[in-house]
């Protein structure tokens, strides 16, 4: 089936996350969709397949004109998405699993499904335990039980949204051919991913978006430079790093390594100094964000040791940690930073140390006064923290790290802030460091990266390589590890 | 300028909870008139009831104090954002360690006020364990605590019933009527010919204090409405949040196993099947009320306690059920609760209207 995508917009607030977008997807294309995080790949596929509806534009399949309304709407159109967390029933057998979402009637045909499932199963080469629980399959399996119930239900145009997340690589290629079988079949597939690698192996065509535009397309061979620098194509600044010279190790990893769900990574060794700061690049999930939970006691690591100031605190808790003089700061500011409900004086008070018993609001009033001051923060101590705007809540949290910090360890700490926050905030961080902080932060601006840090690590699907020089690396380099292509480096 | 605005949205809120009150009592009159009686009549009966006399307005002070001792316990559960459904099962084992206690000592031929405060302290243990062990299910457990209360409290009255009948049956027979009483030099004093006591009053409204400053002007409390507001954050800004969670049900099992304590020794000197006479759930419908603001704990109880109170001549003098006084309160709770949701409703869509 054919997908025309004819000037797709769609607005959140100020932010165009797709900003006219115009695609063609011939029948039997392996389309791959590449885009740096925020580019707008998510938002467009989620139009596609009935998630949100689109500001404007129109969607035609086969040239006909059609209008999603909901996912089980373009499902009926022929447009099933596979996600990136399979969207099934763990406590379910497959079966049953299976017959959720198909047109019903009171009593399932669990007979004829099964047939026609098995049917769909072996044409592509695939087999099916009809009894097992869901719950106790791989991810990978789960993902082949997706597929096969998208099909059933009639899906000509397939969506499948970084599909290659923690499958085992037997999987991978089990998954590839299936792919390559359904396109033969004239089924249309888009493959949203930012491995360069599997883009490259996989895809018949590709398309890039970048700030919610279509930057370009290509046709295969293609060139992972040319990909690169689509992708990330910005004015490249020379860096303006402080230059303190580092001091005594803060922070010694040997051999760490920890798990999440589907992230993991491991052997990972690192030493920190005062004064440094370590850019952790990569795309979203791939790991950055375990390494500063695990580095804050917020996560035990699975082997390895971490040592803050030659002191061993592999798996104590994070209020050791924190004792130990380590500050972590999230990314969400309300839902895992700030608490909804009370005011910055509030907050100031929360932190002190040792409180003794009664409050003496006065001297947390003024203590607030001081560092709202001290912070530029837009608001009165008596304020709630809910009410302030995002970037004077990111100012905040900063402001709550308690001066004399050893290490703090910041998961993107601009992020959603204008150019004119993220300068100021900098400077502040940096002056810390000068008073010998170390920093360790996580962004997905590689120009922040590039600028802000003395050495990067760049995670890739569980591995991470590094630390890389950020005074001699240059965006493209960064680019280019961060989509998994080694090549050049 | 501010202060005037301030007095402004001051008077809504006013108009607000009045309005719900008026629903509430709207509400209660259909039911009533479905039933057959005449609403007016019935309100002035529970007003009579409760004030008519000093009897009366005696025995309203007299359900005030474990109103009061259970709200401002399950307000520091709330403020924790725990709901302490167990607090019910917390009384009944205040009350069973309290006549544990003067069961023990009362042939002992210690002084009998001693005996007392020993009975009140163990009282006021025993409640504080069983909400523990309701809080360490939840802790360690995963055990949610709605489900872990309920189940105690269960258990809690299995208990009593079992001790009524069994261990401390009265000679002879066992009976619902409860254990053997005990002797009057364990009674709570109380105030000439009436029934309340002063000691417990005096108990119900420290305890009030106690939770308002607790909530409003020490560190423990910020840190508690830390953890209960958003409990990664608390923990992210250094607060110890299990410790602090567990502290909430420490606090909130003390004070209603001192209300257990306080029936015991005060109303009915002996141990009861229905010890608890629903005052936890009582007390936990008016955290709901007052949306968890201690200031408001003191009136809306005694408000509660009148309506208890007043209501049980309603039988006798308009062949209606007692329980009037439940359906009163409950679309009381249930009024307020709304008219807020609507309010916030309301205040949210203007300022995306504005936005």
């Amino acid at each position: 089936m054919e997908v025309r995508l004819t000037d797709i917009r769609k607005h959140f607030g100020p932010v165009k996350a797709n900003d006219g977008i115009t695609l063609t997807v011939p029948a039997g294309t392996i389309q791959g969709v590449l885009g740096e995080n925020g580019a707008g790949k998510s938002t467009l596929m989620k139009i596609l397949s009935g998630f949100q509806p689109a500001d404007s534009g129109t969607i035609e399949l086969d040239g006909k004109a059609v209008r999603m309304r909901s996912p089980a709407d373009a499902i009926r159109h022929g447009v099933g998405m596979l996600h990136q967390d399979p969207l099934d029933f763990p406590p379910l057998r497959v079966i049953d699993d299976l017959l959720i979402g198909a047109p019903g009637r009171i009593i399932p045909r669990r007979a004829e499904a099964v047939a026609a499932i098995t049917r769909l199963a072996e044409s592509l080469g695939l087999t099916i335990d009809f009894k097992a629980e869901v719950g106790s399959m791989t991810v990978g399996e789960r993902q082949q039980l997706e597929l096969l119930r998208l099909l059933w239900l009639g899906a000509r145009v397939l969506i499948l949204d970084e599909p290659t997340t923690g499958i085992s690589a037997a999987q991978r290629q089990q998954l590839f051919d299936t792919l390559r079988r359904l396109a033969a079949q004239d089924k249309t597939v888009l493959f949203v991913s930012h491995k360069l690698e599997e883009v490259q192996e996989l895809c018949t065509r590709v398309a890039v978006l970048r700030q919610g535009r279509l930057v370009g397309e290509a046709l295969p061979p293609f060139h992972v430079d040319r990909l690169v620098s689509m992708m990330f194509e910005r004015e490249v600044t020379p860096g303006e790093r402080t230059g303190c010279s580092p001091g005594a190790p803060v922070l010694r990893l040997s051999g760490l390594g920890a798990e999440h769900g589907r992230i993991r990574f491991d052997g990972l060794d690192l030493e920190v100094h005062a004064g440094e700061t370590i850019g952790l690049a990569g795309m979203e999930g791939s790991g950055q964000g375990l390494l500063l939970e695990a580095c804050a006691g917020l996560t035990p690591p699975t082997c390895g040791r971490v040592r803050v100031n030659d002191v061993d605190l592999t798996g104590k808790t994070y209020r050791q940690f924190r004792r130990r003089g380590v500050a972590y700061v999230p990314a969400t500011r309300l839902e895992d930073g700030l608490v909804p409900g009370l005011t910055l004086t509030d907050h100031f008070l929360l932190t002190e140390r040792r409180p003794g018993l009664f409050i003496k609001r006065e001297k947390g009033r003024r203590l607030a006064q001081e560092r709202i001051g001290e912070f530029k923060i837009k608001g009165i101590p008596s304020d709630r923290v809910e009410s302030l705007s995002g970037g004077n809540q990111q100012r905040l949290l900063l402001a709550l790290v308690k001066p004399g910090a050893k290490l703090m360890l910041l998961e993107h700490p601009t992020r959603g802030l204008d150019v004119e926050s993220v300068i100021y905030l900098w400077s502040k961080l940096k002056e810390r460091c000068g008073q010998g902080e170390a920093i360790v932060f996580t962004s997905s601006d590689l120009d922040e990266l590039l600028r802000y840090s003395d050495r990067i690590l760049v995670f890739f699907a569980g591995r991470v390589f590094g630390p890389l020089d950020a005074a001699t690396t240059t965006v493209d380099e960064l680019g280019q590890l961060i989509g998994g292509s080694t090549a050049d480096v | 300028m501010s202060r005037l605005r301030f007095s402004h949205r001051t008077l809504i809120n006013l108009g607000v909870q009045l309005g719900a009150l008026v629903l509430a009592f709207l509400l209660t009159s259909i039911i009533l008139l479905i039933a057959g009686a005449p609403p007016f009549e019935a309100y002035k009966e529970i007003f009579q009831g409760a004030v008519g006399s000093l009897t009366n307005f005696s025995d309203v002070l007299v359900a005030w104090v474990p109103l009061l001792l259970c709200s401002a316990g399950v307000l520091v559960t709330f403020a924790a954002g725990l709901w302490n459904i167990g607090v019910e099962g917390q009384i009944v084992l205040g009350a069973v360690l309290t006549t544990w206690v003067l069961r023990l000592l009362q042939t002992t031929g210690l002084p009998p006020a001693l005996i007392i405060v020993l009975g009140m302290l163990a009282g006021l243990i025993g409640g504080m364990l069983w909400a523990v062990l309701a809080g360490v299910l939840k802790t360690f457990g995963g055990v949610n605590e709605i489900f872990g209360g309920l189940g105690l409290n269960y258990v809690a009255t299995a208990f009593t019933l079992w001790l009524i009948f069994g261990p401390w049956k009265r000679p002879g027979i066992g009976s619902m009527s409860g254990t053997e009483p005990f002797d009057q030099s364990l009674f709570l004093p109380t105030v000439g010919g009436l029934r309340l006591s002063l000691w417990s009053l005096a108990l119900g409204i420290i305890a009030v204090i106690f939770v308002y400053i607790l909530l409003e002007h020490t560190h423990a409390g910020l840190r508690l409405k830390a953890v209960g507001l958003n409990r990664r954050a608390a923990g992210l800004l250094g607060v110890p949040t299990w410790q602090y969670a567990l502290l909430a049900f420490v606090i909130c099992g003390a004070l209603a196993g001192l209300a257990g304590a306080v029936q015991v020794t005060g109303v009915y000197h002996r141990l009861i099947p229905s010890i608890s006479s629903g005052y936890g759930f009582l007390g936990l419908m008016i955290g709901m009320l007052i949306r968890y603001r201690a200031i408001w704990v003191a009136p809306v109880a005694l408000f509660f306690a009148a309506l208890n109170i007043g209501s049980i001549q309603l039988p006798i003098v308009l062949k209606l059920d007692s329980t009037l006084s439940g359906v009163l309160q409950g679309a009381l709770v249930l009024f307020v609760i709304l008219v807020e949701g609507a309010r916030q409703r309301y205040l949210r869509r203007r300022r995306t209207a504005v936005a």
